[in-house]
């Protein structure tokens, strides 16, 4: 049902580093499970709106009005790697 | 590259798309209430939303929401009453979320237009959509992209409303993008919904061009060029794309749908990365925020409230005040610099001769196009015309006028104070020119010899001479005419 | 096994707790070192607690005494012990989310609900185990460590809050926040015999809870008895301009509504919630529930929900697919892991993130994108969310005929840890509780009897958008005229 370059690719677009037995795994597990979901293709859904919100709410917003930020130490407390004001990353190459 | 050589052999027509990104003049960012001040120490205008910390949920910005109707009924479009945003994911260490919260499907507008002036005529170029978005971090890599080892990454900028438009592909060269990005930007100024600083980053523009065979109706592969900067740059860089396709078209090539980066320094575009496999950004609508219904009446009190827009304004400066084009082109330059100029004109009625003053001297002062300079000036409008009235009334000549401007710019004081002060009130008594003008004709033989001669031009020299013993203050006229009749009686 | 004739500080339910405080004959400190007593003593088996906070638990019951003394207290909440689900942001708090990807993560700021407990003067015990990134049903996959149900320590609590509704089954805290999206709140519940609630979707704000699916989550609270849960939703309801989607509805006073009188309300038995492989304890015990209800004088009918089936399908393409979209901000840049060695950006947030999740949530995550990408938005995403409307409507049309809807929460009771490996069987487990979910109606569970082997077995009350009130009177009625309570795990 979904085949091993389905997993690589999805798993390169969700950035996720998957092992050989992962991805075996993976295609396996999910095949079934697609296979399960499938059934939703039984359901006549012409004519009917998509749910994106359980509530019906419209134009919620706000005043803009500028708000306490976060000190510079708090914002960068939770680095992996910080170098000064800044977070830092590894090299990046274009994808 | 050598984009000098021997130029392209067949006839291509060039279609170029500009999308433009411009940060929002609000007051906090598009889903949270950090503040959107430039130049702030990095990482130090953030808060759990604009950072993605795991838990947080965005709020939408109501200014941004009007700004951007504000500015698509200025372009004609089609505000869409209902309108939702989505989630665009892409990986990338200056978006927080590795989504960035944008619209797609059901953005806020639609199909507008922008006329532009070209080669002496007005061409009108369709604005395909406009939707919000928010702007994402600032990256800063230790050397170049190409050769760091790491980036560094300040997310005050991550989060600032964008307002994005994409135009339709209907511009024909190099000089008609860089003349619809001027136009674009001049009426985002004078809604005051972006400042338009291009150096600061707060006008962006993208451009797709392609080339095609004259006649042919399909579109050639469409190339991205990138870090646009200013409008020179997107002229000089979509001049040198032209040459560049049309060089390879010519040799048989395959033009690569693809991004380029222009290089200023360098004069010329390079790769940056193959767009032929094209981002998946699996879009779904977000769901932390709830769709938006604007209402009739809020859309039209913003179309009632909107300001005259730069053309308009230009068409009537020729028309009501009866101004030469080139000097309303000049005066509607920015929204200060016309404001400035009918002020002035409410107080001294005379459109040509306040045009030609803020032309050619308050414009040596201040950049026409500086907003804040111009209403900030000590030099106000109604200064101005006090000057002017001076001049009018004889009171001062014009040479003496742009010494007392020089004057009153610096020191912020009106005319009649600095004339008052130093003196300068211009000499109109009868009696003391007839006796100035006798002094210099009886020290000055031989002008008036030549003169009798014939030579008209001397009569140039003595009243230059009566003008010298007067320190420039005489009238003129007043001159001339004592001149002409003593002159003629000797 | 009987309680005592008087119970222990750490059996009374909120209210007691809160009487005893008034009347003086316990403090907010007593009950609050009591808790932290019997955690040391018995969370290594059970499993509940990812972190204790010990010192601020103290320093908050401190507080609370002091307003006793003075005369002042906050409210219904004043001093009680809570323990608090590790997937809500907590200021200065350790704050895992049951993931490895976290580790190290300190959040600079509260969750709406933490804030208003902590302003109604609730002491925070600590944060609990949980399926990592809320996605499971059994706690097992947890990155940190396996929870046990306190009725039998082989067996699993429930999950995801499954450390949530341990804690209060085990008597390690009063009460427990937990958070529901398939079902986490309510299953747990019914697996450890406490109460679990369900708000709408809007009622509680989602601020500061990590999210897992955004359409689908809800925050809900774990308790002993129903008068608590009331307690506990009056306190953390309520708009909040942080949430889009919080809903401006008033919040009324819950605890008012448990007058104990269910005369005149009709109630819906829907007959796809009593499938034939169902446990037959379980079945049996509903009946039972049911039958107690009518001599309370409810009304009951049969109705039928006929898209119960396809529930599954629907919550198994919208959650992954919401939950991978918002789990792709663990990346290793600005929080938690971040595996070194990595030759350049993508490659270090690769390995990041396959060395930070678990097999689940990865599994999640690689259907979820599946789901939404090109070419594919349609057949899954997209359809998904127009057999979610019909799913709604499922409701909407048993809702004019009746009240309430009264069902299992759950198709059996505690399995064994381990015996529920193959992920699909795993997903079965939410039959009943995704429906709530999907259409973000308020949903009930409560101890309505036991298996054979002494396993809790839930009841399930489902109401109408906003109707919490009517909801909770009906639970607490059939709670009072049945005396399942008496029971308690020994650990």
């Amino acid at each position: 049902m979904i085949g091993d370059k389905d997993v690589e690719h999805v798993a390169r677009l969700a950035r996720l580093a998957l092992t050989e037995s992962e991805r075996a795994r993976m295609r396996e597990q999910l095949s079934a499970i697609l296979q399960y979901i499938d059934k939703l293709k039984a359901v006549d859904v012409e004519g009917v709106e998509p749910t994106s919100h359980a509530v019906p709410l419209l134009n919620v917003m706000r005043d803009d009005e500028p708000a306490p930020c976060l000190p510079q130490s708090e914002a960068l407390a939770n680095a992996p790697d910080r170098v000064g004001e800044f977070f830092r990353v590894p090299r990046i190459i274009e994808d | 590259m050598n984009a000098r050589s021997a130029p392209a052999t067949k006839s291509y027509e060039t279609v170029i798309g500009l999308e433009v990104h411009a940060q929002l003049l609000t007051r906090s960012k598009m889903f949270c209430g950090c503040p959107t001040s430039f130049g702030a120490a990095p990482n130090t205008q953030t808060c759990p939303v604009c950072l993605g910390m795991p838990g947080v949920l965005p709020v939408i910005n109501r200014s941004a929401i009007e700004f951007s109707v504000k500015t698509a009924l200025a372009f004609g479009c089609r505000v869409n009453r209902a309108c939702r945003f989505a989630r665009k994911h892409y990986y990338y260490p200056d978006m927080p979320k590795n989504y960035q919260i944008s619209q797609y499907e059901e953005p806020l507008a639609e199909e507008g237009w922008l006329e532009i002036e070209v080669g002496g005529g007005v061409k009108r170029i369709g604005i395909q959509r406009l939707h919000l978005e928010e702007d994402v971090g600032k990256l800063v890599h230790e050397g170049t992209l190409e050769t760091a080892h790491a980036s560094l990454v300040d997310y005050n900028r991550a989060g600032v409303p964008l307002m994005e438009t994409v135009s339709k592909p209907e511009l024909c060269s190099p000089e008609e993008a860089a003349a619809y990005l001027r136009a674009f930007r001049a009426v985002l100024v004078y809604l005051g919904v972006c400042d338009g600083n291009m150096e600061e980053g707060s006008l962006r523009c993208d451009a797709n061009i392609s080339l095609r065979e004259r006649g042919a109706k399909e579109l050639g592969t469409k190339v991205e060029i990138k870090n646009l900067n200013s409008f020179r740059n997107v002229q000089r860089a979509l001049e040198f794309e032209v040459e560049r396709q049309a060089r390879a078209l010519d040799a048989g090539e395959r033009i690569v749908q693809e991004t380029r980066l222009w290089d200023a320094d360098r004069g010329y575009t390079r790769s940056m990365r193959s767009k032929e496999y094209a981002h998946d950004y699996r879009y779904f609508p977000e769901p932390d925020l709830v769709p938006l219904e604007l209402e009739p009446s809020f859309i039209a009190e913003i179309q009632a409230n909107l300001p005259e827009l730069p053309r308009a304004r230009r068409q009537r400066f020729v028309s009501q005040h009866g101004l030469p084009p080139y000097d309303a082109d000049v005066l509607t330059q920015s929204r200060a610099l016309a404001e400035y100029f009918e002020a002035a004109v409410r107080d001294f009625p005379n459109a040509k001769v306040v045009s030609n003053w803020v032309m050619s001297e308050l414009l040596r002062v201040l950049p026409g196009d500086d907003e804040a300079a111009i209403r900030a000036t000590k030099l106000t409008p109604l200064r101005l015309a006090g000057l002017l009235t001076l001049i009018d009334d004889g009171t001062i000549s014009g040479k003496i006028a742009k010494d007392v401007f020089e004057k009153m710019f610096r020191s912020g004081d009106d005319a009649a104070s600095i004339v008052k002060r130093e003196g300068l009130t211009q000499v109109a008594d009868t009696g003391a020119l007839e006796r100035i003008v006798d002094d210099v004709l009886a020290a000055n033989p031989r002008p008036v010899d030549d003169f009798k001669k014939g030579r008209s031009a001397a009569k140039g020299a003595l009243v230059g001479l009566v003008m010298k013993a007067t320190q420039g203050k005489a009238n003129p006229g007043l001159v001339n005419s004592i001149l002409e009749e003593k002159l003629s009686k000797a | 096994m009987k309680t005592d004739a008087k119970p222990h500080l750490t059996q009374l339910t909120i209210h007691e707790l809160v009487d005893a405080y008034r009347a003086g004959s316990t403090t907010p400190t007593a009950a609050t070192e009591a808790y932290l007593a019997r955690i040391a003593a018995h969370d290594d088996k059970v499993g509940g607690y990812l972190t204790v906070t010990r010192e601020e638990a103290l320093a908050q019951a401190h507080a609370a005494d002091e307003r006793y003394r003075k005369g002042i207290p906050r409210g219904p909440l004043d001093g009680a012990p809570f323990a608090i689900k590790d997937v809500f942001c907590t200021r200065g708090i350790r704050t895992t989310c049951g993931s490895k990807i976290l580790d190290g993560f300190v959040p600079p700021y509260d969750a709406t609900v933490v804030t208003k407990l902590k302003e109604a003067g609730a002491v925070v015990l600590g944060k609990t185990n949980m399926d990592e990134f809320a996605m499971g049903s059994s706690t097992e996959h947890s990155g940190f460590k396996l929870t046990r149900n306190p009725w039998d320590l082989a067996r699993v609590p429930g999950g995801s809050s499954g450390g949530s509704a341990a804690a209060v089954a085990g008597d390690l805290a009063v009460a427990a926040l937990g958070t529901d999206t398939g079902g986490s709140v309510r299953q747990p519940a019914a697996f450890c015999g406490v109460v679990g609630l369900k708000p709408t979707y809007g009622r509680v704000s989602r601020y500061g809870l990590v999210a897992f699916a955004s359409s689908l989550d809800h925050v809900g609270p774990l308790t002993r008895d129903v008068q608590d849960a009331a307690l506990v939703l009056e306190t953390i309801a309520g708009l909040d301009p942080h949430d889009s989607t919080s809903v401006p509805e008033a919040v009324p006073h819950y605890a008012a509504a448990l007058t104990g009188d269910v005369r005149g309300i009709k109630i819906g038995v829907p007959k796809e919630y009593f499938t034939p492989g169902m446990d037959a304890d379980v079945q049996r015990s509903v009946r039972e529930a049911i039958a107690a209800l009518e001599k309370l004088g409810a009304a009951t009918e049969e109705i039928s929900l006929p898209m119960t089936d396809y529930g599954i399908a629907v919550y198994y393409i919208i959650a992954p697919a919401e939950a991978s979209s918002n789990l792709a901000r663990y990346d290793g840049v600005k929080y938690g892991l971040r595996v070194p060695g990595g030759k350049d950006l993508i490659d270090m947030v690769s390995r990041t993130r396959a060395a930070g999740f678990g097999a689940e949530v990865k599994r999640r995550i690689v259907l979820g994108t599946y789901a939404l990408s090109a070419g594919y938005y349609d057949a899954y995403y997209g359809r998904a969310q127009k057999v979610r409307t019909l799913v709604r409507r499922d409701f909407e049309r048993a809702f004019a005929r009746v009240d309430l809807i009264v069902a299992p929460t759950t198709p059996g009771v505690a399995f064994r840890h381990g015996e529920r490996e193959d992920p699909l069987s795993m997903y079965l487990n939410d039959v009943f509780t995704v429906g709530a979910d999907l259409a973000g109606l308020p949903g009930i569970s409560v101890r309505c009897g036991f298996s054979a082997a002494g396993l809790p077995i839930g009841l399930q009350v489902i109401g109408r958008a906003f109707d919490e009130s009517r909801v909770l009177r009906v639970a607490h009625a059939y709670e009072r005229a049945t005396s399942w309570l008496e029971k308690r795990p020994q650990l």
